[in-house]
């Protein structure tokens, strides 16, 4: 309920701004491909979701800006440009925007609007090596960003998001984990993962050998976890998520049990595993296995896995 | 207390469980209604994740199992609907995956697995496979059971059976019997683990729980037994070896022996003929704790009945030599298994008695065979004391009798005594009395000494006391019982030829004399009217002429009554060696043997005089005398003088007045012989009549002087009637006008006030003179002679 409030509050007092100092134009940014592309969805600040385009590196990107001043009114400008930004922003570090990726077009030289006018533009073959990535504590975004230059009052800003994903082909080597663990003379498994690499759509396949067993098992379940880091040295942030807890397994098994793993990745929002981001933040995944006894103290092993976006065909 | 609260606690969780299975059910409902697949996945997950519980016993969550069963049947139909309406059946079987909780999951997966196997989208054999593997997950035992359970139950009707419409290239009934194999195997495991769950003091509460969970085990061979592929080869080279190195390596008791006997009941008799010397390998290889003897003893019967059912199957018992390798492995499994109870024992060699019977029926050696075998298991143990055990030896030892309803054949085992001796006493008389019956019910003749020694062994627990040990707990209804049938057994036996039955008498003699005197009561009787039998069929005969002295003659017979006879005194049975005798003297009668008649009379004489001192008795005994005496016509004047005179001697010195007079006038009798010209003395008659009145005067005097009446005039209307009887007779001491007073004499008395008037002498009396009357009407020679004698109705 008090949430609730705070956006009714919120809702009144934006209009209440843009009543007072409305723009003297409208800006809208769209794509040539606009109709065709695929939108996938993103979630804003506001913590709305809205519909943007998907990239991926080496496209282009070309569109229409159009500009239109408010009826009867003179726009005079020092100029506008269309930016094309790949920024990455870290929340501990407020406002610090990182921008790795920075194009420009110019659109107008100096002057003055009278009337609606399109310029249409143009970025090809971009470089856009990351990925778009919304985590606890980084934002990795693209954004088109609309600048009209004035003199004495404040530029006129106008930005549209979207979305870059890029894809990896088919890893040549990926090797199956395979690993005994074990407490002596208390507990000793084997388990096996097919794979180390896996798509976002991949299933995990795999088996989990009981050697010895001496405790009372209750039950067993495989957890993703991812743990995004930020930033380096002595202010490197960890955060650590669970987004999966997948049963495997109930009751206690005896020696010489084998559990089958079947996980369908498709249901989690994962993201492929990020490393080493321009140096600022770094997403890994890992799968946890944990055995939890009668008195439920839990046993678990940790293995990293990396997840990868194939192309989807 | 803490067992009260823990069952009312359960009831709560069942309770619990069931509300929300309901609830969820309810959502899941309305899903289904309107066609939402991504709530009806939702909802029936979260249904099925109340069999999650650890809380209820096997008994009680089965309820809980079965509602969600009746869903998920709806759910099933649901997801055929789906895969209608354009779903793939891949995707939903994936889908259901995505359940995090485990056990929902799989109830969810073999639910679209059965759909999926229904599109034939995918071989059968690759979806049970997966299903039969993907269970592995559920560890729990009952959990595990129950699922499992539920997979074999949605998956029965879909197996790749020859004639199946799942089976094809790629799916043959070898998938089917892998699938069905492996999930059994599973839940075995998951069974036999049960028992090392939760504290030990609760073990014996586990093993009743694991015992009501044992059909969901069993289910699975009922699956396999109804395999339409699965033939003798199939089953022989692989279903059974698979199956039993299961229950073996389980290693568990309460699993072995259900599994065992499982497999005797759900496969053909035929493929166990033919598979013995594999299954019956695996019975040493059991636990020694495993009541094997019960499994063994299922198969042996099932193959009975088997062989029992056609004698078309019988080649087969033989081709297989199924009785030596029966045989052979019930002494393995004795051998391994030295601790086994003599229970254990004695139920194999009975199982294996009856199953020989059974198929060999002409093999009495075989019955022998296993009796020996007992026998040797038996020796040095003594008596047996468990009451079981001696259960099955009777069972064992009435198994031949059963069969071939007749004794004779039985006598020819020659370890059957041998192992009666095994019984304690009380026992060995129920065999002995089992027995008897069978040759009663069979009405089997044992004709010849050797036989009747025989069965005299066997039945010696009744004949005799065993081992000098007295029963004093013996009730004696029982015994009475017990004799009884001896005694009718005595009278079975019998031979045409006199010479044989002479022995037969003399053998029969020898044990029951050795019977004790409780005993000779019952015993004795049989064997005088069988010698008495034997008597009168040589009768028939002419003597010997060539007087061989070997041969049997009814004085013989008569000199082996008399001891017999004699044995009785010292009981003491007095009354009874009396009739006994008397009985004897009338065969001498027939037979003509005057000394040895008068003999037997002085005999009962002899113990009417000195034994019976009971006036009761004195009176039954002297009517016996009389009756017997009056019919005896072999004495000559001066014995029978002797006899006679004794007997009216006795009947005079009876205690009371009335039975004094009922036997001095039935003493008359003794004088008048119908057919006899030389036995009509009139006089004599006359006065025992007139004794008899005077008697009966003399007891109503007594009476007045006593009680103050003359009590009633029955006595004097029975001597009216004797009077009657030799008027008609001819006898010419008794006239007319004697008969007339005598009636006067009665009437006087009847109308006297001291007189009690009893409406039973009154009737008597009229009848009398209405007999008078009637003969009057006869006319002729009879109506003449009643002429005189008038009478006042």
């Amino acid at each position: 309920m008090i949430e609730f409030k705070g956006i009714v509050v919120r809702h009144v007092m934006q209009n209440f701004i843009v009543g007072a100092f409305k723009p003297p134009c409208n800006i809208s940014i769209s794509f040539s491909d606009g109709r065709t592309r695929k939108q996938v969805p993103l979630k804003k600040e506001n913590g709305h979701t809205v519909m943007v385009p998907l990239f991926q590196s080496q496209e282009n990107i070309v569109g229409e800006v159009l500009i239109e001043p408010i009826q009867g009114k003179k726009l005079e400008h020092n100029g506008v440009k269309i930016e094309l930004l790949g920024q990455i922003e870290l929340y501990f570090d407020r406002g610090s925007f990182y921008d790795f990726t920075s194009l420009v077009r110019e659109l107008e030289v100096p002057g003055e609007l009278y009337e609606k006018k399109t310029y249409p533009f143009e970025f090809s073959s971009v470089e856009m090596p990351h990925e778009s990535y919304n985590g606890v504590n980084v934002r990795l975004r693209y954004i088109l960003k609309v600048t009209i230059s004035r003199n004495y009052v404040s530029n006129i800003v106008e930005s549209q998001d979207f979305v870059v994903r890029n894809y990896t082909p088919l890893p040549s080597i990926n090797n199956s984990i395979k690993m005994e663990v074990g407490i002596e003379d208390c507990l000793h498994i084997e388990f096996e993962y097919n794979k180390s690499k896996y798509h976002l759509k991949d299933v995990i396949l795999g088996k989990i050998y009981f050697l010895l067993v001496r405790i009372k098992i209750k039950n067993m379940e495989l957890e993703i976890r991812r743990r995004e880091s930020t930033g380096s040295g002595p202010n490197t942030y960890v955060e650590t998520e669970t987004l999966a807890k997948f049963e495997l397994m109930d009751g206690g098994p005896v020696r010489g049990e084998s559990i089958p793993v079947r996980l369908f990745l498709s249901p989690y929002e994962l993201s492929p595993t990020y490393r080493n981001i321009n140096n600022k933040f770094s997403v890994k995944y890992y799968l946890n296995l944990v055995l939890v006894d009668e008195e439920d103290r839990r046993y678990f092993k940790q293995q990293e896995i990396t997840v990868y976006r194939l192309l989807e065909t | 207390m803490m067992i009260g609260d823990g069952t009312e606690d359960e009831e709560k969780w069942l309770a619990a469980g069931i509300a929300g299975l309901q609830q969820n059910a309810f959502y899941m409902h309305r899903a289904l209604d309107s066609n939402n697949l991504r709530d009806a996945l939702k909802y029936s997950a979260q249904m099925l994740s109340e069999l999650r519980t650890s809380k209820l016993s096997p008994h009680k969550y089965y309820e809980l199992y079965m509602r969600a069963f009746d869903e998920l049947r709806k759910l099933e139909m649901f997801f055929k609907e789906e895969t209608r309406r354009g779903c793939s059946v891949i995707d939903l079987y994936e889908l259901v995956q995505h359940a995090g909780n485990i056990l929902p999951r799989l109830y969810l997966l073999c639910t679209v697995g059965s759909v999926y196997i229904k599109s034939k989208e995918a071989p059968a054999k690759d979806v049970l496979k997966d299903l039969v593997e993907m269970c592995r997950g559920i560890q729990h035992p009952v959990r595990g059971l129950f699922l499992r359970s539920y997979l074999s139950q949605v998956s029965r009707d879909k197996l790749p059976d020859i004639g199946s419409e799942y089976e094809g290239d790629a799916d043959t009934v070898v998938d089917a019997v892998e699938f069905v194999i492996q999930n059994f195997t599973e839940m075995n495991k998951l069974w036999v683990r049960m028992q090392h769950q939760g504290p030990a003091r609760e073990k014996e509460k586990r093993e009743k729980e694991r015992s009501e969970l044992r059909d969901l085990v069993g289910k699975n061979l009922h699956v396999l037994g109804q395999i339409e592929g699965v033939d003798l080869d199939m089953y022989k080279d692989s279903v059974l070896p698979r199956v039993l190195e299961q229950v073996v390596n389980c290693k568990d008791e309460l699993a072995q022996f259900y599994l065992m006997d499982c497999i005797i009941q759900v496969f053909p008799d035929d493929y166990h003929l033919q598979t013995l010397d594999v299954l019956l390998g695996a019975c040493p290889q059991l636990q020694a704790s495993v009541d094997i003897k019960t499994v063994l003893s299922q198969l042996m019967e099932r193959l009975a009945n088997y062989a029992a059912s056609s004698s078309e199957v019988l080649p087969e018992f033989l081709q297989v030599e199924a009785f030596s390798k029966l045989s052979n492995a019930i002494g393995k499994v004795i051998e391994a298994q030295p601790d086994m109870p003599i229970i254990g024992v004695v139920t194999l060699y009975s199982s294996l008695l009856k199953f020989s019977l059974h198929v060999h029926p002409d093999r009495l050696d075989y019955a022998d065979q296993v009796l020996g075998a007992c026998v040797k298991k038996l020796s040095g143990k003594g008596k047996i004391e468990d009451s079981k055990a001696t259960k099955q030896i009777v069972a064992l030892l009435s198994a031949p009798l059963e069969k071939y309803n007749d004794i004779v054949t039985a006598l020819k085992l020659s370890n059957y005594p041998r192992v009666m001796e095994y019984l304690d006493n009380a026992t060995n008389k129920v065999m002995a009395t089992v027995i008897i019956q069978s040759i009663m019910k069979n009405k089997t003749q044992i004709s010849t000494v050797d036989k009747v020694e025989a069965l005299f062994e066997l039945i010696k627990g009744l004949i005799k006391d065993l081992d000098g040990t007295v029963d004093d707990e013996l009730d004696e209804d029982d015994f009475k019982e017990e004799q009884n049938s001896v005694a009718r057994l005595i009278q079975m036996l019998y031979n045409d030829d006199p010479e044989e039955m002479f022995k037969i008498i003399c053998t029969v003699r020898k044990h029951i004399l050795a019977g004790g005197a409780k005993r000779l009561v019952f015993t004795v009787p049989p064997l005088v009217f069988s010698s008495l039998k034997l008597v009168r069929q040589l009768q028939g005969r002419e003597e010997n002429p060539f007087g061989d002295e070997e041969s049997t003659t009814p004085k013989k017979i008569f000199q082996l009554l008399n001891q017999t006879i004699e044995a009785l005194i010292s009981v003491p049975a007095p009354e009874l060696a009396l009739r006994l005798y008397l009985q004897c003297a009338e065969g001498a009668n027939d037979s003509d043997l005057e000394p040895v008649a008068y003999e037997f009379f002085t005999q009962a004489y002899i113990l009417y005089e000195e034994e019976i001192s009971d006036s009761k008795a004195q009176v039954t005994a002297i009517h016996l005398i009389i009756g017997t005496l009056q019919r005896m016509h072999i004495f000559g004047v001066e014995n029978r003088d002797t006899l006679t005179h004794k007997a009216t001697g006795y009947s005079a010195k009876l205690l009371k007045k009335p039975d004094q007079c009922r036997a001095v006038y039935a003493c008359s009798h003794l004088f008048w012989v119908c057919d006899q010209e030389n036995m009509k003395d009139g006089e004599r008659v006359l006065i025992c009549l007139k004794r008899a009145l005077r008697i009966a005067n003399a007891a109503q005097q007594m009476s007045s002087a006593t009680r103050g009446s003359t009590g009633s005039v029955t006595l004097f209307v029975e001597i009216l009637n004797k009077y009657l009887y030799f008027y008609e007779k001819g006898n010419s001491q008794i006239t007319s006008s004697s008969i007339q007073s005598l009636i006067e004499l009665i009437t006087t008395e009847m109308q006297s006030e001291s007189t009690t008037s009893d409406p039973a002498t009154d009737a008597f009396f009229a009848s009398t003179l209405r007999y008078i009357q009637f003969q009057k009407q006869k006319g002729g020679a009879v109506g003449e002679k009643y002429e005189c004698i008038k009478v006042e109705l």
